[in-house]
């Protein structure tokens, strides 16, 4: 039977593999599994229809979130076109589904693929660059792919919006929340195991050695520009299944949401949760998700309590304050964002009452 | 021929005005490769201050100005000192984060403030500034802009060439190691640098406020427009920023004018790819050389 490990107290790594585990004790394996059970045996069992709605809005900003994570925080570039991306994820799924009448499984990825391809076109010019081109050109994406959501009336019909078709999975029909509960949390688990698996091969040490110097990594033979975009269509490709699967769920879509505020939430979550940590995608996606919620409730008390009776105040300015606050805060005094934190909290839990 | 020529003549207005706006812009990335997102939200505070100034505190219109500018000047000094200040030395890709978040922050509490309707300034410009020749006609406030413009374009072009504040600044763009181990106080460039970009995008607030009115999305719309202008530019020549504003203003009137209107405002974003994938450095930037 193989040893089972607890609690090292100290760095015994004998080789490389061993260095790369996912899980470095059997306790946060046997947590992970704990966690997955309560996730899917209890949790859309327990919760009211309100928290579920909350719940999946979660699952699917983080898929999208960890795309960007392997952008910004392993390949250490930035994109201000998340939120269009993940437009145009949803608007491939709708079309697909509507007009060729794809099933959910295949619309999905295809909807991810179709989001890589743009992503493609958008990151290519920027790439011949060194420097935090990228942005730019992701700025750019974001307007231009605004301007041919709303114009493109062939196929996303404008500003009425398409109306998706019910989800089919193996002659099985999902509607309603718990179904897409599963179907949420599955992908998401299936996008994490990816990502975190990607991150341990080649390509995403090639990615993290671009991160930290990029000249290094010319000198040791990654060529920069085709990982750069390598890396910027991974994340768009998670963007678009994240923007495909939240289509299905909304049923129906328009153009409105997918503007440089959703983008710029997307990188709220991934500084907020912690650059460069696929935990810190999820954290974050729950954080600014919850304090969206929060926000709207604490509003909405405040108007019944008569405090706030002016109408021009209302949930935006004060979200968007609040968001940008934020950001900054974290980005001046926790860099690694609600990730670290949570290391800090639980290694002070391992090793009191001796905690130095 | 005629609505040709009037179209020209507005494009060129209107891109000078992109081209002023995108000169603080400039600035910062000239002394601290810093793409600046709150610049927008840096115009914004200026035509607000403006505002509060002429129509609540009711001062004379020079008055309101000089304190304007004087406040925008504090302003880019505390930015610089409360969020700045702590990153030096930090990968730039948080220092861009950063003006990312302050720009969200800036503008949520414009609006708070304020909240998002149109405001307008009281009609203060002279008649005899306004010219003409024939059937075309170029309004006061452009006037005004080309004169201010001009006297900012020559003193930053002096300030960088020959003063020794500028040429820290210069210095501190190219290797802020470098530069610090030379005894240059990258501190104090990063402040003087901040409260100058804030003075030059308060000013050109001001004027985008004239002409179409204080209101925050606006003026943060512009903000992002900067990027395709100095990117056409170059992104290190406060020249280029004048001359790249010109063309997108003028590419943007022509095709408002001509192709379709609800196109004019995705153009400039449509030649920004084009420009990074045939001249990536712009017409007037530097070409980066790297040696090992």
């Amino acid at each position: 039977m193989k040893k089972r490990v607890f609690h090292p107290c100290g760095n015994f790594h004998e080789n490389y593999a061993d260095q790369l585990k996912i899980f470095e004790t059997d306790y946060g394996r046997f947590f992970a599994a704990v966690g997955l059970i309560v996730l899917f045996g209890l949790a859309p069992f327990i919760s009211s229809p309100y928290f579920l709605y909350i719940l999946n809005s979660i699952g699917i900003a983080a898929i999208a979130a960890i795309g960007l994570n392997i952008l910004i925080g392993y390949t250490g570039q930035i994109s201000l076109g998340h939120g269009a991306f993940f437009g145009v994820g949803a608007y491939a799924a709708a079309f697909l589904a509507v007009q060729w009448d794809i099933p959910f499984l295949l619309s999905v990825p295809a909807a991810g693929l179709i989001t890589a391809l743009v992503g493609l076109i958008f990151g290519l010019p920027s790439s011949r660059l060194k420097g935090l081109y990228l942005t730019i050109a992701t700025l750019a994406g974001q307007f231009i792919i605004e301007y041919v959501l709303v114009h493109w009336e062939d196929v996303t019909q404008g500003t009425m919006g398409i109306t998706l078709p019910k989800a089919n999975v193996f002659g099985l029909e999902i509607s309603g929340d718990i179904p897409f509960f599963y179907v949420i949390f599955l992908a998401l688990l299936v996008m994490l195991w990816l990502a975190v698996n990607l991150v341990r091969t080649k390509y995403g040490r090639a990615f993290i050695a671009i991160r930290d110097n990029d000249r290094a990594a010319e000198g040791m033979g990654i060529p920069i520009f085709p990982y750069k975009l390598l890396a910027f269509a991974i994340s768009s490709f998670y963007a678009g299944v994240a923007g495909a699967i939240w289509a299905y769920y909304t049923v129906s879509i328009t153009t409105e949401p997918f503007n440089l505020g959703l983008s710029v939430e997307y990188i709220a979550m991934v500084i907020i949760g912690g650059m460069g940590n696929m935990s810190g995608a999820i954290f974050g996606a729950i954080f600014i998700t919850g304090l969206n919620e929060l926000l709207r409730w604490a509003i909405d008390l405040m108007m019944n309590m008569g405090m706030v009776t002016q109408t021009g105040l209302n949930l935006a300015p004060l979200r968007e304050f609040i968001f940008g606050l934020a950001i900054v805060l974290f980005i001046l005094f926790e860099p690694r964002g609600i990730a670290e934190v949570w290391r800090i909290i639980r290694s002070s839990f391992r090793l009191w009452p001796f905690s130095y | 021929m005629d609505f040709f020529i009037q179209l020209v003549v507005n494009g060129l207005s209107v891109g000078f005005i992109y081209g002023i706006s995108a000169m603080g812009f400039v600035m910062i990335f000239k002394s601290s490769s810093v793409l600046n997102f709150a610049h927008g939200e840096l115009l914004a505070m200026g035509a607000y201050i403006f505002l509060v100034l002429v129509t609540w505190a009711e001062l004379p219109v020079y008055a309101a100005f000089l304190l304007t500018m004087a406040a925008c000047f504090s302003l880019g000094f505390i930015v610089e000192r409360l969020f700045l200040r702590p990153l030096i030395g930090e990968p730039l890709i948080f220092v861009i984060m950063l003006t990312v978040g302050l720009a969200a922050m800036f503008k949520g509490l414009i609006l708070l403030i304020w909240g998002g309707n149109l405001h307008t300034f009281p009609d203060f410009l002279p008649t005899w500034l306004s010219l003409s020749w024939g059937s075309v006609s170029v309004q006061p406030v452009y006037t005004l802009a080309l004169v201010v413009g001009t006297t900012f374009l020559v003193l930053f072009g002096l300030f960088f060439k020959f003063s020794s504040q500028g040429i820290y600044m210069r210095s501190v763009a190219d290797n802020q190691r470098a530069a610090l181990s030379l005894g240059v106080n990258v501190k104090k460039v990063f402040a003087l640098s901040w409260a100058i970009a804030a003075l030059v995008a308060g000013m050109s607030g001001i004027i985008l406020g004239i002409i179409n009115g204080v209101n925050v999305h606006d003026l943060s719309a512009i903000g992002l427009k900067v990027f395709p202008v100095v990117i056409l530019g170059g992104l290190d020549s406060i020249g280029g920023a004048i001359i790249g504003g010109l063309i997108i203003g003028l590419l943007e009137t022509l095709t408002g004018g001509y192709i379709s209107p609800s196109l004019r405002d995705v153009v400039p974003y449509i030649v920004l790819v084009f420009i990074l994938m045939v001249k990536p450095y712009g017409l007037f930037g530097q070409v980066e050389i790297e040696r090992v």
